[in-house]
């Protein structure tokens, strides 16, 4: 009997599989009240264990200085969100976290970013590997010209060397994962633009999702989805944050409150206030989260 | 017919955690009123002091449902009937809270009332309480299960409460007028009967709330109201003449 996908990906980086806990004996265990926007329940927690610890970090597209000494913890396996009104610097902050910037020879970041304790701004990272850990998925659905089998089929043999029928289980797997299996298990072979534009969006969560990451960043996943299709994604984002860590950045500030644990707030290139997602939206700190978040400027 | 989840799971168990602790809050509330009603009867001070005591938990439950509220509306931004169902669970925690206050107030009317001799009227506290816990009962029930028809039964009920604390407060001051030593009791009955008929009112509120939760409107027409105590006069009767040759007046 061939190996689980999971335990492929163990054997590969020597590293223990993630837990395959149920979204919903987390959310009954323990008897705690469940916290909205906290998807299963929060247990009250010593502090979470940092998966990003951002040190004064400054970013530059060429002269101008994007963002200023941000200093940010981002806990792991819980979704943080970060919000702020248009050039804030929210998406520049996500591509710095893998390393994305590095395609364009303008953009310098300065500082320390550190992801489990390694310094990811180092020059001897290597990407490939960075960006096997810290997975990605854009505003648009970017699914490649493929076959939906192919569109996951293809990162994966990047990294590993599976049989068929390894590759048949991990597909299948990451395409369950994302909540997409039912709806295209009979069409695997047919093109993934094919797709509505909220399973295309899917589609790319599976992809991502299939080499096995650790985080997943999402820049404005829903921005270009209908009410339906977007609550779909934040169910799944939900489900994932048991495995995964995820980074969310959204202009929609309403999106931010229903998702996340934890939201920054930023403006102009500054880290303005971060915290728990419920203190945040009911009594924040500081006046310029309160005008955000309330309408009165942005 | 709209499906009865949402698409996000979390939200539908937070609805139904606040469901839960609001049902909760009228469990206790109706504990509250049982126990105390006991303590009068039975003229037990210990089971009064517990009674009082235990209102802090309904309290406690209420300021949970407070915070509850506040971070659903912030978090979820509700519409339509979801957002009916947070603002009417806000409003009937508040009023079970009221009810469970109003118990306890009675409880502690109990610890007076088993200093003084037992009073006559006193039967009718029982009656006047086992009609209070079945509106309690029943407009809890009709919240869980969101039915508007027994919500609208409760409303129309508590009128039948009400008439019978009228009943009781003409007979409470009859009977302080036969004689002064009946009126230190009699004063803490009719406060005891006030409270209980105020938890009836409290529970009409809550049937107004769950009829504006299931049908996005308010209660049509007045409350019947029976207390027309304020209104009551009570002249003492006249005094009987013993006369030459008349004997005894009466039995």
């Amino acid at each position: 009997m061939s190996a689980t996908p999971n335990e492929q990906i163990a054997i590969r980086t020597r590293v223990p599989a993630p837990p395959r806990q149920a979204v919903h004996e987390a959310a009954h265990g323990g008897g705690a009240m469940p916290r909205p926007g906290a998807g299963p329940v929060e247990q009250t927690e010593a502090e979470p264990k940092a998966k990003f610890s951002v040190r004064n970090l400054e970013f530059y597209y060429g002269q101008y200085h994007a963002l200023h000494s941000v200093n940010i913890d981002i806990p792991e396996l819980k979704v943080t969100a970060i919000i702020g009104p248009s050039g804030c610097g929210k998406s520049t902050l996500l591509r710095v976290l893998n390393r994305m910037y590095d395609l364009y020879p303008e953009q310098r970041a300065v500082g320390e970013v550190l992801l489990d304790g390694g310094n990811i701004l180092d020059p001897g990272q290597d990407l490939n590997a960075l960006r096997a850990r810290v997975g990605m998925v854009f505003q648009k659905p970017t699914p490649f010209p493929m076959t939906i089998y192919d569109n996951i089929a293809f990162g994966v043999r990047l990294y590993e060397r599976l049989s068929t029928s390894a590759m048949n289980d991990r597909v299948e797997w990451a395409l369950r994962k994302a909540a997409l299996w039912e709806e295209v298990k009979d069409k695997l072979r047919k093109s993934g633009l094919g797709l509505s534009g909220g399973q295309q969006q899917r589609l790319c969560i599976a992809r991502a999702i299939a080499i096995n990451p650790e985080v997943i960043l999402m820049d404005e996943p829903c921005s270009a989805l209908d009410p339906i299709a977007t609550a779909k994604i934040e169910e799944l984002i939900d489900e994932l944050a048991v495995n995964y860590t995820i980074v969310i950045v959204t202009h929609n500030m309403q999106q931010a409150a229903r998702v996340s644990q934890r939201t920054a707030f930023f403006h102009l290139g500054n880290l303005v206030e971060y915290g728990e997602t419920a203190a945040l939206f009911t009594n924040p700190t500081d006046e310029r989260t309160q005008g955000y978040i309330t309408g009165r400027f942005g | 017919m709209a499906p009865e989840q949402h698409i996000v799971k979390s939200y539908d168990d937070e609805l139904h955690h606040l469901n839960d602790v609001v049902a909760r809050m009228g469990g206790l509330a109706e504990k509250q009123l049982i126990d105390a009603v006991d303590a009068v009867m039975k003229r037990d001070v210990d089971l009064a002091s517990r009674t009082v005591e235990a209102d802090s938990r309904v309290d406690a439950l209420e300021r949970e449902v407070d915070d509850f509220v506040v971070r659903l509306l912030a978090l979820r931004q509700p519409m339509a009937r979801d957002l009916r169902e947070i603002v009417v669970a806000l409003r009937t925690s508040s009023d079970i809270e009221r009810i469970a206050d109003y118990a306890t107030n009675v409880a502690k009317r109990a610890i007076a009332l088993s200093q003084a001799p037992v009073v006559r009227p006193i039967g009718a506290i029982p009656r006047m309480s086992r009609m209070a816990l079945m509106l309690i009962k029943d407009v809890i029930d009709a919240y869980v299960e969101r039915d508007a028809e027994k919500a609208v039964r409760v409303w129309s009920k508590d009128e039948e409460l009400d008439e019978m604390y009228t009943s009781l407060f003409r007979e409470l001051l009859t009977y302080m007028m036969e004689d002064p030593r009946n009126i230190t009791p009699s004063t803490h009955m009719l406060f005891i009967a006030k409270n209980i008929e105020r938890i009836g009112d409290h529970a009409t509120n809550i049937a107004e709330n769950v009829y504006f939760l299931v049908h996005g409107k308010p209660l049509p027409g007045t409350r019947p109201k029976g207390d027309t105590s304020s209104l009551a006069v009570v002249e003492p009767a006249p005094k009987a003449r013993v006369g030459r040759g008349q004997g005894d007046a009466g039995a």
